[in-house]
Order: structure tokens, then sequence, then C-alpha cells
């Protein structure tokens, strides 16, 4: 070749280049990838955690639900009934209860899933052959979390009393259960995820909202203007938390009005207070996506930050799997968790109508966890270039 | 109330500090640091420096990129913790009193730093509420006004074109009327029109009082200031008026000029080699000679003033002879 006349390049050159110049974006690529430590973190830390997280804490066919009895006679064929239901590894009594107003208080405020009640007379009912009712009343508005258990019902009736002498022998069992499923009784899954689904999607558009709010005045270099100007970080935070509230009311609102409409799940509580704790709730999250603000160190960080908090929400929190069936550490982790809280605050007033002295506790977390994310974000607040 | 009186007040209140500052209420010196020290990591970016500036100055901080420029602006806001080293901005402990020194000084940062997806308007009604401004609308009007900006108070400001943006900054920073602005680099990148009325804007507000510390690598802003300070290597190498500057590096310059171009860089090289010739510096078609011993320089460069073709003049040396004589200078020592 000579320069006189530069040949047009060959094809095999002109593929060489392209393969040349590819090599270079992905060396390139390679090094900032490297460069960016927690991004490098993140890509072996978030499918070993979650896989060994959620492979673990997740069960759909939960046992050892909570169980209030109502004992209105003391027997012994009325304590084997219970031992059965315990054997079944469904049912764990952790309440004894003396009268029916406590029985449905704990339905109500959800310590239970279950309450029995071995009514009256019912060791001489069974010896008359009479075939009396436990009754087994069920929050029903986790219908996956009763389903499996009320199954189980139907072998202990085979079963409970084969041992016991002086039960009459009959075709049919000697007693029966009468399930009584509350606050869901057609068992309609859309009546339980559709005010979950208020929940989640909060969490994850607060999340992102806030998470990146700090990092982007940062990246885009305001940061540096702002410090040199006198706000404190408390005012900066609470600047960027306010206008979003707003937006997190509006997406509520939304949301809530198509359960209503078109799922027609019921409101059977108050409005107002679904609303101000729905408030409380979207704070919660902004806090939360804020403090990720003030740790990542740029949007790419706060995302996946935000990512790895978005998943043990959806998954640890009652939302998609039973939280009673959690094992214990699991569970844990979900009471850390705002969405946990929520989903039973939204869950309770829209299905059970419950009123605020049931939800104390949910309503407590939630302020606490709010509160702690403020004060992380606050203390962790970079006032200098340091 | 102006923010200057505020100011005033805020410090007659500070009794920790001595009485002398309730008699006057404004310190004759704006900023008054020694021995600021600052690493980042292994690397010393500001060593043991010392500055005085004097109120209504406008004091002109040269130096290379890299030089600790931003770093030593930075530790005067507070922005920064100096690792040694004490001072006084404003009357205002580096150290201990930033959030009043946020609330006095107006510092325009390096890369622009308002908010792009905001309008002009938009982003210096804000900046009037930080501060506290009674009614932010009206100052922004105000300010709107005076930088030029009518018609555009609408426009993104990262829509602006890069005198524009600048104006805008320093607008900014001058909205809530500090009595000392800090400005980074103001005019790089901008043209040579949008600087000399940047320049004129910044002389108009030193004439009203303020003093203005302005960083910047241009050698004809430095003609502009009061005062410079030149800094390389995190090292403060001189400062003074401009002819101060240039008198103490006691340089000796000669101006050679050839019509061949060819000739006359092939006579730079051989120069520069020469004991006694500490510096050679093209400039257009001529070359800058210097030196700082007169005899040496002299004696090195006896064989080439009689040479056909070359024309030596003696000269003075230019201020930026001499930073780039401070500079080499100061490589021999730091580097």
């Amino acid at each position: 070749m000579t320069a006189a006349a530069p040949a047009e390049p060959s094809r095999a050159s002109r593929r060489g280049e392209f393969w040349r110049r590819s090599y270079a974006m992905t060396v390139k690529e390679f090094i900032q990838l490297k460069r960016d430590r927690v991004s490098f973190a993140m890509i072996i830390m978030i499918p070993l955690l979650q896989l060994l997280l959620f492979g673990y804490a997740i069960n759909t066919n939960p046992r050892h639900l909570p169980t209030a009895v109502l004992l209105q006679e003391n027997s012994d064929v009325g304590r084997s009934i219970l031992r059965a239901l315990e054997n079944t590894q469904y049912f764990k009594v952790t309440h004894v209860v003396r009268n029916e107003r406590e029985f449905d208080r704990l339905l109500a405020n959800g310590s239970v899933l279950f309450a029995i009640e071995i009514p009256a007379n019912f060791e001489r009912d069974l010896r008359r052959g009479d075939r009396p009712a436990i009754l087994v009343a069920s929050d029903a508005t986790d219908p996956v979390a009763a389903g499996s258990a009320i199954g189980a019902l139907n072998g202990v009736l085979q079963t409970a009393l084969r041992y016991d002498h002086g039960i009459p022998e009959t075709v049919l069992p000697p007693f029966e259960f009468r399930t009584h499923a509350r606050y869901n009784p057609a068992a309609e899954t859309s009546l339980n995820i559709v005010p979950g689904l208020v929940g989640t999607i909060l969490t994850m558009t607060m999340l992102i909202f806030t998470a990146l709010s700090v990092t982007r005045e940062i990246e885009r270099g305001t940061m540096e203007a702002l410090l040199s100007m006198p706000i404190t970080p408390v005012e900066i935070m609470l600047g960027k938390i306010v206008p979003y509230i707003l937006v997190g009311f509006i997406q509520a609102a939304l949301i809530l009005s198509i359960g209503i409409l078109l799922f027609g799940v019921p409101l059977l509580g108050s409005l107002s207070l679904l609303a101000m704790l729905s408030t409380l709730f979207i704070t919660a999250n902004l806090a939360i996506g804020y403090t990720f603000s003030t740790l990542a160190q740029n949007q790419l960080q706060a995302m996946q930050m935000s990512l790895m908090f978005f998943l043990p929400n959806i998954l640890l929190s009652g939302f998609m799997f039973p939280f009673a069936g959690m094992p214990v550490w699991a569970q844990w982790i979900g009471e850390a968790l705002p969405l946990t809280h929520y989903l039973r605050i939204v869950r309770s007033i829209m299905l059970k109508g419950s009123s605020f002295p049931d939800l104390y506790f949910d309503t407590a977390m939630l302020a606490g966890l709010t509160l702690f994310a403020m004060a992380v974000a606050v203390t962790r607040f970079r006032r200098t270039l340091d | 109330m102006t923010l200057a009186q505020d100011g005033a007040q805020g410090r007659a209140h500070d009794n920790a500090q001595g009485g002398a500052r309730d008699i006057t209420p404004a310190p004759v010196i704006a900023i008054d640091v020694r021995g600021l020290s600052k690493s980042f990591g292994s690397r010393k970016v500001v060593r043991d420096l010392s500055m005085q500036v004097k109120r209504g100055t406008i004091y002109g901080f040269l130096g290379p990129n890299g030089s600790g420029k931003t770093t030593t602006i930075r530790m005067l806001t507070g922005l920064l913790t100096p690792d040694e080293g004490e001072g006084t901005c404003l009357g205002y402990n580096i150290r201990t009193e930033a959030d009043e020194i946020k609330r006095h000084v107006g510092y325009m940062t390096q890369r622009f730093s308002l908010y792009q997806d905001l309008s002009v308007r938009e982003n210096l009604e804000f900046v009037a509420r930080l501060y506290g401004i009674d009614d932010p609308a009206a100052a922004a009007r105000a300010m709107v006004e005076r930088l030029g900006l009518n018609g555009r108070e609408e426009q993104l400001a990262g829509e602006l074109s890069g005198g524009w943006k600048q104006r805008l900054a320093l607008g900014a920073c001058t909205l809530p009327n500090p009595q000392l602005l800090l400005l980074d680099e103001p005019t790089a990148g901008v043209d040579p029109k949008a600087r000399r009325e940047f320049w004129n804007e910044i002389h108009a507000l030193a004439a009203q009082g303020l003093t203005v510390l302005v960083s910047t690598h241009y050698m004809d802003e430095a003609e502009r200031c009061h005062e410079i300070a030149y800094i390389a290597y995190g090292v403060l190498l001189a400062h003074g008026t401009v002819p101060q500057v240039i008198a103490q590096a006691h340089l000796v310059t000669y101006t050679v000029s050839a019509a061949d171009s060819h000739v006359l860089m092939q006579l730079g090289d051989e120069l520069a080699a020469l004991p006694g010739v500490d510096m050679v510096a093209p400039f257009g078609s001529s070359l800058h000679v210097s030196g700082r011993d007169r005899a040496a320089l002299d004696a090195a460069i006896a064989p080439y003033r009689t040479r056909a073709g070359l024309n030596w003049t003696p000269s003075e040396a230019t201020l930026e002879d001499v930073f780039i004589d401070l500079m080499s200078r100061a490589q021999d020592n730091f580097q």
C-alpha cells in the first residue's frame, strides 16, 4: 500500500476493527466495575444473601400457627383433641382464653390466626353420640396461611379419639369441626392481595424517590454549593421528604380507590385512620430511602441498596407468603421492615374493621423505624467534603 | 436590614472573642490564615499556607491546575477541615464557626452548581429563601435585572450558555449580600467578551466594599486584581501587587526574535541547556530568555548576541515569566 493510493480497508480488517473497539469498551467497563467496590460486593452479596435468606425463610405451607383456645369445659376428650390438633404441627396454642370477648379480640388484632372453642357439655354430648361441634374460627384475610391448617382438621377428626374409650363407634366421626373463616369468608385472594399491593407499590416508589436525592446532588455538583450555604442536614432531609409524602398520598389514594371500585375490597374500618397510618408508612419509606442516599456514593449504589431492601420487604413481610409460616429468625427480620407493619395495618383496617387500639404495636414500630432511619441519615450526612 | 448589618450584629454578640470587634464592626483583614495544610491520603495538597486579604480588595489566587487553589478555598469556607493551621474568615474561626462563615461568604464553585433543571428565577429564589431574605421573588427579580437576564427568567439554568451560566452563578452567590466572595475559576471556559463583563461586575462589587478572592490561571486576569498570590504544589510562592511580585522575582529577561521560526526553536533548545539561563519561553515570534543572575545570564548568551539574524533586546519580565520560573523552582523543591 502506498501513500498515494490508500487502499480501501479489506472486509477482514474492518471486522478486526469492530472486535478491537468492542474489546476496548469491554476492558473499560471491567476497570470501572472493579473500581466501584460497593457494586462489586453487591454482585456477590445480592444473590448469596437473598438466596439463603429467602430459601430458608419462605414456606408456603406454614405450620405452628398461633392459636387461641377457649375451653368452656375442661375434659379429657377436649384435651385429646387439642393435642391431636397440635400434633398436626399446624396449630400452636399460644393463648388460652376465658371468654368470647377475648377470643374475638385476639383474632381482630392479629395475635392469633385461629381460635378454637370447645363448647360446654362437649364430653357428655360426645358420649351420647350427639356429634357435638368444635368451633374453629380462622383469620381468612390471608387465605393461604389458613388453608392447609383447615385441611388438616379432617385428619384430626378421624384419629383424635381413636384411643379414648367409651366413645360410641359409629360410621360417622364422633364430633365435627365447624369452621368459620372470618373477614374473608369466600377466601378471595384479591381481598388479601390488593391491600397488600398498596404497601408494596408505595415501598418501591417511595424508596427510589429519596434514595437518589442526595447522590444526585453530589453527582451533579450541586451539593458543594448547598453545603456552603446556611442550611442544616435536618432541613435538607425534611425538604427532600415532604414533597414525596404528598406524592405517596396521591398514589395510595389511587391504588385504594381502584381496589375498592374494581376489586370490591371492602373498607370496614375508618378511612381517616387508614389515611393517617398510610402517611406514617410513606414517611417511613422515604426516610429509609433518604438514609440509603446518604450512605451510597453514587446513584447506582443507591439503587442497589433500595433493591436489597425491597426484596425482603416483598418476601418476608407477609405480602407474598404467610408471615406466621416463617421461622422465628425470619419473623424478626420481618418485624424490622415497615411493610410488615403496614400490611397488618391496612388489612386489619380494610378487612377486619380494626380500630386504632388494635394497631398500637404496628404504629409504634412504624414510627420507631422512621425515627431510627432519620437519625442515621442525619448523623451520616457529610457536612464537609473531607 | 442588609446582611452586612446582620453580620456585624452577629459578631457583636460574640463576646468570647473579646471586645475589639465590638468597636470596629468590620475587621480590616477579611481573610487571615496561618499554616494551613491539607492531605488527601498520602498526597499533601496544601502545605503550610498563610495569607492575609484586606477588606475591599480583589485578591487573585493564581496557580496551575492541581496546585491546591480549590482545596484552600474550600478550607476557607469550612467545607474542608485543615489538617494543620488556624485562621479566620471575616473574623470567624474557619474550624469552629463554619455556620457563620456560610452566612456571610458567597462561594462560587468551579463546577456550575446551580440546579440545571430549575429556571433562572427559581434558582435565585431558592438561594434567597435559604438565606431567609424577606421577599425572595423581589430579590430574584432585582438580581435578574442586575445581571441583565431579563427575558430569560424562565429559561432553565442548564440551557444557558457558558458565559451566562457564570454570571448567574455569580448573581446567586452575591444575592444574599455577602461580605466576602470566593470565586473558584469563575471564568474558565468562558469567551473573552463574557470574561470582560464578568470582571467589570467583580470590580463593581469590590467598589461597594466587597472583598473578592478569585482563583484563575489566566495571567491577564491577574493584572485586574489589586493583589495576587501564586500557589504551586500546594505552596504559596509569592504574593503582593503585580509589580511587587515581578520585582521580588529578580528576573533578568531578554527578548530575542528571528525571522525564521525554525531557527528560533532550535535556539531555544540550545539556550535552555546553558547554565545561567533559567527559563526560555516562546512568545509568538520571539523568545523570552530569563535568568536570576544577571552576570551568569549575560555570559551565557554573549556568544549568541552577535549572531546574524537574531535581534536581542533587554526587556521586563512579565508576570507569566515570573510564574513559570517560580513553578520550575518549586518543582525542584517539592516534586
